[in-house]
């Protein structure tokens, strides 16, 4: 099915750390905002995702796709130590954020989810009125802020949802239709002006109309913030981000399952003219 | 080997199956079954609402205002104009103490539990075994405590206090348990949601976590104070059993309280006493259903489907 | 969109250090867990309270002659303190309750569980539960005023029962404890899930083999839970014995028409007297509470584990 003959290529971009995108929807990068390097999660003795090493441009949108169980989760919510609330769970390897290692002693969760939110899986906003909602992020962190009025207007305008809210701030985020509760929890996380949003499957229980408002939300925001986005869906990241991640499911010699990323390229690239066979699979629908 | 027709024996007869579907088969058993079990439900719960009933009817004449407005007395010949104040005050008194004192505590002890604990460290499993035993330990052995180490050993005597802080023991594994739920009952989704925005632990506990959780402490609460009123057994052995014509007028003030004044009335050999006691049950019933009603009301209303 | 939006330049990197001192989470951590560690002081208080006079009794009564006698007469000019008097009132008036409230909370659970609709469901919980509420004085109330007046009354032969009786008490307790048993029971049949009661109806089953063959087995482990806590209570309930049980304790009672003390019917008796701190009496209160305390403790470790157990199943 697939034309392309994967002996004939030339051998780029494995794991990433070498990679040097040469745009195609943007002009080159500065240096990367957060880089991992051989980064492994475990669960307890298990180790979910194996050796990761990638880099996460500023104001770009990165996504990493995979089949179910491949780790891509689980990276992303290493990236701003969520993995810290599940018990047992542990990270090994460096992610850094603007040479910083996020798992040194030192580092502060609290301090790194201010400055790289989340967006979850299923909308989750809080049972409280959309105002309060969206004002919840800068209250908590002590933001100085000279309204908050206009706080909440621009980051429901950010969000692509002021219009159809500003009449009802009053009224619970519950209420709100899905796709609407989605972009009501991405204006309370970019409330807090946060440098990186990560994004984990967000459009999964969305209805097609309500994912394309989020998707272009997102290229809307990589003009200010640098998006990190899980997906299970390729044409999405084929559409949004400007790199993928592509991670696979690896069974050991212990029968034991472990994430791994396979390749990390521009997006363009991985999608036309992938580097390794198990990505040409996987994107031409022959992955088992 | 085994021959095919073993299993053709057994099957129903397939070529009158088409009627034999539409032949109701009557059950006779089962009829009787469904009959047995409706049964105890109605026995059960038919003699409670006879019994109750009668109380009711029995209290009827004691039903006015001398029961709230007039003492209770130990002379028969006084009966008349008795009531049981005193009882009804000492009892407000006592469970405003235990309010003040269990519910912080308990909803205090369930967040830590909850929310803070490790439950793979022993001391936090224990801690839970703890309370689940004492939920199950007799209210009399509560009293026990109360005589030996609060009302002697703290030399806090038999007063108002000592009362409050035994009956707070006592019902304090109810909230911690009921709030337990409450708090476990808010999704985790909405703690990840906040913690993805920089707040701390104790900042989504408290704006996230803990409004969300109210029907649930409010529902474990009512009930737990409703328990308290009830409760006689520990107050016995705190030597509550004499009668008390005054209201309690501090925490170091003697006291009677509800059930205890029905409890010594009982004990009165005088039939006179009866229809008193019954009036005071009334009361007394009044109160504990109501408080009851309410906590299950506010929990089936209020209580968030996530 | 403007382009300052960002507060985190490339300083942030070292912004991230625990700089910023949380004195509030830390003093909250500090208060949560002195709450949690009054209920362990309750323990402890609990065992103190016990342990003293309980060894002051047993260095004037020998244990033997406390496990064994079978007189129990503090009160009496000949006093002897043999406690199975009191263990034998107890056990039959927690046999009687039990032979009441199983049969019927059982029934009531199941007919909830498998055969009320879901509105009449919705109706029945919540009084159950609120009926579970009702203060055990009153019990005692109509065990001796209501319900003793009517045995007396339709007894066929003339030696009727006692004007405090264990039967009457233990009726009383039953009652009592049949909210308690039909509403955890309730509970546990209700987590049984609904793929096993399905496989059971495509096998032809009928309702009654679905409930007795399927949902009890399936729920056992919570149904024991509900009947031991049913014991648990039945054990340390006072306030009915006290009233309407009686006191005889010189002997071993074993007919349940005649009246007999428990063990909290002792203590709350025997405490509602003035009884001289230090004396045997007092500290005879605290043995026999000793070993109430000893045995719903072990009642209840059964019962924690086997609610433990059905939660493991099917949460």
């Amino acid at each position: 099915m697939n034309p392309t003959d994967t002996t004939n290529r030339p051998s780029v971009s494995i794991a990433g750390v070498g990679a040097q995108p040469t745009g195609t929807s943007k002009p080159d990068a500065a240096d990367p905002v957060m880089e991992l390097s051989g980064v492994s999660v475990f669960y307890g003795a298990y180790e979910a995702v194996r050796d990761t090493s990638m880099p996460i441009q500023e104001k770009q949108i990165t996504a990493m796709i995979g089949p179910s169980g491949c780790g891509k989760s689980t990276i992303l919510r290493s990236l701003n130590r969520m993995n810290d609330l599940i018990p047992g769970a542990r990270v090994s390897g460096a992610v850094t954020y603007h040479g910083q290692d996020l798992y040194a002693k030192d580092v502060d969760p609290i301090e790194v989810r201010r400055r790289i939110g989340m967006v979850f899986q299923k909308p989750n906003p809080f049972p409280k009125s959309i105002y309060d909602n969206v004002a919840y992020g800068p209250r908590v962190t002590g933001m100085k802020v000279s309204s908050m009025d206009d706080l909440v207007e621009k980051a429901l305008r950010d969000a692509a949802l002021w219009d159809e809210v500003k009449d009802k701030l009053k009224t619970s985020g519950l209420a709100l239709s899905g796709g609407q509760q989605q972009r009501l929890c991405i204006a309370r996380t970019i409330a807090v002006r946060p440098e990186i949003i990560l994004m984990d499957e967000p459009c999964s229980a969305l209805d097609p109309i309500a994912t394309a408002k989020i998707e272009d939300l997102m290229s809307e925001l990589s003009n200010d913030y640098t998006i990190v986005i899980v997906t299970h869906n390729m044409q999405q990241a084929a559409r949004v981000s400007h790199y993928t991640a592509f991670f696979t499911a690896e069974v050991d010699e212990r029968q034991e399952r472990h994430g791994r990323l396979v390749e990390f390229s521009q997006t363009g690239k991985l999608f036309t003219n992938p580097a390794d066979k198990r990505t040409e699979d996987y994107i031409t629908g022959r992955f088992g | 080997m085994s021959t095919p027709t073993t299993t053709t024996e057994t099957r129903p007869d397939s070529s009158a199956s088409g009627n034999a579907l539409t032949q109701r088969r009557s059950r006779p058993g089962e009829v009787a079954f469904r009959l047995a079990m409706q049964a105890c439900l109605l026995i059960a719960f038919g003699v409670l609402a006879a019994l109750l009933t009668w109380v009711l009817v029995k209290g009827w004449n004691r039903l006015d205002s001398r029961l709230w407005t007039e003492m209770p007395t130990g002379l028969v010949s006084r009966l008349d104009g008795a009531g049981v104040q005193s009882a009804l005050v000492g009892t407000l008194w006592i469970i405003s103490l235990v309010a003040l004192i269990c519910l912080p505590i308990g909803v205090l002890s369930a967040i830590y539990l909850e929310e803070y604990a490790d439950n793979t460290r022993w001391y936090n499993r224990l801690l839970e075994l703890n309370i689940q035993n004492l939920a199950g330990v007799p209210s009399i052995i509560f009293g026990i405590l109360g005589l030996g180490i609060i009302a002697r050993a703290l030399g806090l005597g038999f007063t108002v206090i000592t009362a409050a802080i035994v009956l707070s023991l006592l019902v304090l594994p109810v909230v911690i348990i009921a709030t337990r739920e409450a708090i476990r009952a808010v999704p985790q989704s909405i703690r990840h949601a906040s913690y993805a925005l920089g707040a701390t632990k104790w900042q989504t506990v408290s704006r996230q976590v803990l409004p969300s959780a109210v029907p649930g402490i409010a529902t474990g609460s009512i009930l737990a104070l409703s328990r308290a009123i009830g409760e006689a057994a520990p107050l016995i052995v705190l030597g509550a059993v004499t009668f008390i014509t005054f209201n309690p007028d501090g925490l170091d003030s003697g006291y009677t309280a509800l059930p205890i004044q029905i409890y010594t009335f009982i004990t009165r050999s005088q039939s006179e006493y009866t229809e008193l006691a019954a009036g005071a049950i009334v009361l007394l019933l009044a109160i504990v259903l109501a408080m009851n009603s309410i906590a299950i009301f506010v929990r089936n209303r209020f209580e968030k489907r996530w | 969109m403007s382009t300052s939006t960002s507060n985190a330049g490339s300083a942030a990197g070292s912004a991230l250090r625990r700089g910023r001192r949380r004195p509030v989470d830390s003093t909250v951590k500090v208060l949560l867990v002195a709450a949690a560690l009054v209920s362990v002081a309750t323990t402890i208080g609990i065992v103190i309270a016990l342990v003293q006079p309980t060894i002051g009794f047993f260095q004037q009564v020998s244990v033997v002659e406390f496990i064994t006698g079978t007189s129990w007469t503090p009160t009496f000019a000949q006093k002897a303190y043999g406690v199975l008097p009191l263990v034998a009132a107890t056990l039959t008036v927690t046999g009687v309750a039990l032979t009441i409230a199983v049969p019927l909370g059982l029934g009531s659970a199941i007919y909830l569980s498998e055969y009320a609709n879901p509105r009449t469901r919705k109706v029945l919980k919540p009084i159950i539960e609120l009926l579970a509420g009702v203060p055990t004085v009153v019990y005692g109330f109509v065990a001796l005023f209501a319900l003793n007046p009517l045995l007396q009354k339709w007894w066929p032969t003339d030696d009727g029962p006692a004007f405090q009786n264990l039967l009457i008490a233990g009726i009383a307790m039953g009652i009592m404890i049949v909210p308690t048993i039909a509403s955890i029971s309730e509970d546990s049949m209700a987590a049984v899930p609904r793929s096993l009661r399905e496989g059971a109806y495509a096998l032809a089953s009928t309702k009654m083999q679905v409930s007795t063959r399927v949902v009890v087995p399936a729920a056992m482990s919570g149904i024991v839970a509900a009947v031991v806590l049913g014991i648990s209570r039945a054990v340390g309930e006072t306030m009915i014995v006290t009233i309407a049980g009686g006191l005889t304790s010189d002997r071993i009672v074993l007919n349940p028409l005649e009246g007999a003390a428990t063990m909290t019917a002792f203590i709350a008796n025997i405490s509602s007297g003035d009884i001289p701190v230090g004396s045997l009496d007092y500290d005879s209160v605290f043995a026999v509470g000793a070993l109430l305390f000893l045995i719903t403790f072990a009642l209840n470790a059964v019962s924690i584990r086997m609610v433990r157990r059905f939660r493991e199943v099917y949460e």
